[in-house]
């Protein structure tokens, strides 16, 4: 990418977005650890998850302020404004996606407190892999510009929801077998869509990305797996 | 930082470095400029030194040739000695009798005893007494018969002795004017009737002959010098001012162009006899102009002035913004609406400045006039009409001093002195007139 | 909803005005333009912009034939007004100029009043019939230049003694006042401070109800403001043409891209 005559704007550009993949980091750690704390039903970790979105919260200030700084003072265009419309959009879903993280991590201490039930489990993680995976991807993408990556990202939602959809059904018949597993199995279903909204937020980000290196955002309608809105009753 | 070069010892002990310590180089740089100026207040000063001393010598030297020595003169004006006379073939050496006898009767009358006769006597008067006295009568027929108190002029000798010029001792081979007479004067002078007045007829009068000295006058080449100027005027402003207007704003930009303005250039540097003598070639000698007129002088002096003008219009036209042009243009004027709209009106102040420096250069101009014979002596009386005045002989300014300057008699001398300070008057008054004009028309932009 | 965005901005955005086809500008042997193709829009503002020396102002001063002035500058190709070709032999360019007016960058009235810098275009072509129709496009004029009311007290006041905003607004209205179809404004805020510059800028977003702008302009956030349509001249070459949002969002050229963004390159 060529220069801007002015190199402070790129250090400006450059410092935002190094902040924007510290975030990326910081987020994906707290999927992976809420994740792991459920299937270990770790109240500690679990803690440590919510405690740690303070500093996701925090960040996310610091660098709102800071596109609202360079706006102001350097009037970005074209890719610049593109960058900085980007990252602020980024910057929103993935503080979404640290609460979603937190709030998983919230609902440990509960679902360790009931009887286990643990075919869930292995299909929790798997998701929450994927989307930390697609996280992952989608900044390498941010960093890279690059389009291809992005687009891939976009695509793999569908995944998460499928997987949602089946776990979906799976909490419902763990709750018509015994009654007792309704609580628990409220928990990890809220679990499960918050992580499928993870994989939504992601999507979006991916969508950013793909705006600020084409210039347009995709025309085609984003796939979606998740039908569980059109399940009347489980068969 | 910006000063390593000096020495290491900066370095080394920083308090150096304090802007209250100057360094060598900023105390040589200062002590140049300190040179420079007082080069400068020098040069100023050797200039000014050098005009007062030209302008206190000519004031000293010129100054007294605006008073002049009078002898006052009652005569009788005797009907039949004034008939008698008028029927005489020399009228005015009958005239002449009639004044020796009334100079007689005076000096006997102030007491002064002496054995001269009228005649001898009358060498302290100037010759043109009886011609002035003849004047009188002829203008004024009425007069006859009564006593007039005339105030003639005293001769050059008696001028300059009362002016210091002439001392006792320069009289003895002097067959003019002896010791004697001075002894007259002197009395006279104690009786009142013989002094200094200040005298309008070196302003106003024409020049005189060689003998006549205290008679001569700047009025006639004053009015020479005018005409001139009338010509200068209406040929070189609108031919000058058009060849600028055309060469600056309309002329395309090619070999020929460019062949005209070095040309034009250069003609401003041609010496002024080169113009003299081309106008005595063409305006004289081909087109048989009247010689020594003020119309051939103002053509010689326009082609003199010419360049000036253009390069002078150049000039202030160039100093027109372009935006003014540009601002013209764009709305939909034509070249020439443009030009006469808005370029020359702001160019006006220039113009007029330059018009009138150029007028003032051909007012002091000496060398073309000689060549075509615009000498002093030629004008005895003013022109019969406005008109005839550009077709009648006559001499210039700077001629006449010119002129006077190269005559024998020392009297003519101070009268030249006196001419460059009418000369300079008239500069000066044109210089003034270019400032106010320039001030009026001058505007912002 | 990409037409939604559009309404406020434009107007009638198919209308052509001037079209330009091929043109090439020489001055003496160097080219300054070099094959411009361009079709400007009626009633919108379009922004000339790019580096120095680029050919912006030159291919503006083409438009209403002020380059006639430099005698050593030929244009070959063809620009017309309404499909007129304004390079034709029968063109004068009095009549041209009357209807593509010019603003220039440093504000230039005349040393007169304030009155007679606007009549005199009037008065040239001969526009008014006696002084109350003068009175009226004076007024008019300094009204839709928006400085009516602060000079309608001293009309007969020098223009020069304006400040620098409002001498280029007097300059505007004296363009206008001879009812031209095209306004050329080669920067014309460029000697003027924030505050007067945003007022030409509301000017200019106004006129454009009525006339067809183009203006070149060496601030690119001016261009934004102002201007549906923005044009990128680059070494004489018009590199890229389009709605200005596009251009200032999403370039198509690597060579906008570094300009508009300042980068080196």
């Amino acid at each position: 990418m060529a220069q801007h005559i002015s190199s402070a704007f790129d250090r400006d550009l450059e410092a935002v977005q190094a902040q924007i993949i510290k975030m990326g980091g910081l987020v994906e750690a707290a999927i992976l650890d809420s994740a792991k704390a459920l299937e270990e039903r770790d109240t500690e970790l679990a803690e440590k998850v919510r405690k740690a979105d303070k500093a996701v919260d925090a960040l996310e200030t610091t660098i709102n302020e800071e596109c609202a700084r360079i706006i102001a003072l350097r009037a970005p265009v074209s890719t610049d404004l593109r960058t900085v419309l980007a990252v602020m959009k980024i910057n929103g879903n993935l503080e979404r996606v640290g609460d979603y993280a937190k709030n998983c991590a919230k609902r440990v201490p509960v679902i360790a407190q009931g009887q286990r039930i643990s075919g869930p489990d292995a299909a929790l993680r798997r998701m929450a892999r994927e989307v930390q995976d697609m996280l992952k991807d989608m900044l390498d993408a941010l960093i890279q510009r690059d389009a291809a990556l992005a687009a891939d990202v976009r695509l793999r939602d569908q995944d998460v929801d499928q997987m949602y959809n089946a776990l979906f059904r799976e909490v419902l018949t763990f709750m018509l077998e015994d009654p007792r597993n309704i609580t628990a199995c409220m928990h990890l279903h809220f679990i499960a869509k918050n992580i499928e909204r993870m994989g939504d937020l992601v999507t979006n980000m991916a969508e950013q990305v793909i705006y600020l290196v084409t210039g347009e955002l995709p025309e085609d309608p984003r796939p979606k797996g998740d039908n569980t809105s059109l399940i009347a009753e489980v068969k | 930082m910006t000063d390593t070069s000096a020495n290491g010892q900066n370095n080394a002990a920083p308090k150096k470095n304090s802007l209250f310590v100057q360094d060598a180089r900023l105390k040589r740089r200062k002590s140049a400029e300190k040179r420079f100026q007082w080069y400068g207040i020098g040069a100023i000063s050797i200039g000014c030194i050098f005009l007062v001393v030209l302008l206190t010598n000519i004031l000293m030297n010129g100054s007294s040739a605006f008073r002049q020595t009078f002898i006052d003169l009652p005569i009788t004006l005797n009907a039949e000695e004034i008939e008698a006379a008028e029927a005489s073939m020399l009228k005015t050496g009958a005239y002449k009798n009639i004044i020796y006898a009334a100079l007689e009767e005076q000096v006997a009358s102030k007491g002064v005893e002496t054995e001269m006769s009228g005649k001898d006597l009358g060498k302290i008067m100037s010759d043109s007494a009886p011609g002035e006295l003849r004047g009188f009568v002829l203008a004024n027929p009425d007069a006859i018969g009564t006593t007039v108190d005339f105030s003639f002029f005293a001769s050059s000798r008696v001028d300059g002795y009362f002016k210091g010029r002439v001392e006792r001792a320069d009289l003895v081979n002097d067959k003019n004017l002896d010791a004697a007479h001075l002894d007259i004067i002197d009395q006279l002078k104690d009786a009142g009737i013989v002094g200094l007045h200040f005298n309008a007829e070196f302003i106003f009068g024409a020049d005189a002959s060689d003998n006549r000295p205290e008679q001569a006058g700047m009025g006639l080449s004053i009015l020479g010098s005018f005409y001139m100027m009338i010509v200068v005027l209406l040929l070189a402003l609108p031919i000058g001012v058009g060849a600028a207007i055309y060469l600056e704003e309309f002329a395309p930009q090619s070999k020929f162009t460019d062949v005209i303005e070095v040309n034009i250039s250069n003609l401003a540097a041609v010496p002024s006899i080169v113009f003299g003598i081309l106008g005595l070639a063409i305006f004289i000698q081909t087109m048989h102009f009247t010689k020594s007129a003020p119309l051939v002088g103002g053509l010689v002096l326009t082609l003199m002035t010419l360049p000036t003008i253009i390069i002078s219009t150049r000039a202030a036209l160039k100093a027109v913004p372009p935006s003014i042009r540009e601002a013209a243009l764009g709305l939909g004027a034509s070249r020439m609406q443009a030009v006469f709209d808005h370029v020359l009106p702001l160019a006006m102040p220039g113009i007029l400045t330059g018009t009138i420096i150029g007028l003032a250069q051909a007012l002091g101009e000496t060398a073309p006039l000689l060549l075509i014979g615009m000498v002093g002596f030629l004008a005895t009386n003013t022109p019969e009409s406005f008109i005839a005045g550009f077709d009648t002989p006559n001499s210039a300014m700077p001629a006449q001093i010119y002129q006077w300057a190269s005559r024998a008699d020392p009297a003519f001398y101070e009268r030249a002195w006196g001419g460059i300070i009418i000369l300079l008057f008239f500069l000066l008054a044109m210089n003034i007139i270019a400032v106010i004009l320039r001030r009026k028309f001058e505007r912002r932009w | 909803m990409n037409d939604m965005r559009y309404i406020e901005r434009a107007t009638d955005m198919n209308e052509t005005k001037i079209t330009a086809r091929d043109v090439h500008v020489f001055y003496g042997d160097s080219e300054a333009i070099k094959g411009v193709d361009v079709d400007i829009q009626a009633r919108a503002v379009t922004a000339f912009i790019g580096p120095s020396g680029c050919g912006k102002s030159t291919f503006l001063r083409t438009i209403n034939r002020m380059n006639d002035t430099i005698p050593s500058c030929r244009v070959t190709g063809g620009i017309t007004l309404d499909g007129e070709d304004i390079y034709d032999k029968r063109v004068d360019v009095v009549q041209l100029r009357q209807k593509i007016g010019m603003v220039f960058q440093k504000p230039n009235p005349f040393p007169k009043s304030i009155y007679d810098n606007i009549a005199y275009g009037p008065r040239i072509h001969g526009l008014t019939k006696n002084k109350a129709e003068m009175d009226e496009i004076i007024e008019k004029s300094l009204r839709r230049a928006a400085i009516w009311d602060e000079v309608k007290d001293r009309l007969q006041a020098p223009g020069t003694g304006l400040s620098g905003g409002q001498q280029q607004r007097l300059c505007i209205a004296r363009a206008i006042a001879t009812s031209p179809e095209v306004l050329l404004m080669d920067e014309p805020c460029s000697a003027l401070d924030p505050i007067a510059t945003a007022q030409v800028e509301e000017l200019i977003d106004e006129l454009r109800q009525e006339y067809t702008v183009v203006i070149v302009t060496h601030s690119m956030q001016q261009a934004a403001r102002v201007s549906q349509k923005t044009a990128f001249f680059h070494l004489g070459h018009l590199v890229e043409y389009g709605d200005t949002s596009d251009i200032f969002t999403n370039p198509k050229d690597q060579r906008t891209e570094s300009y508009i963004s300042g980068k080196i390159g």
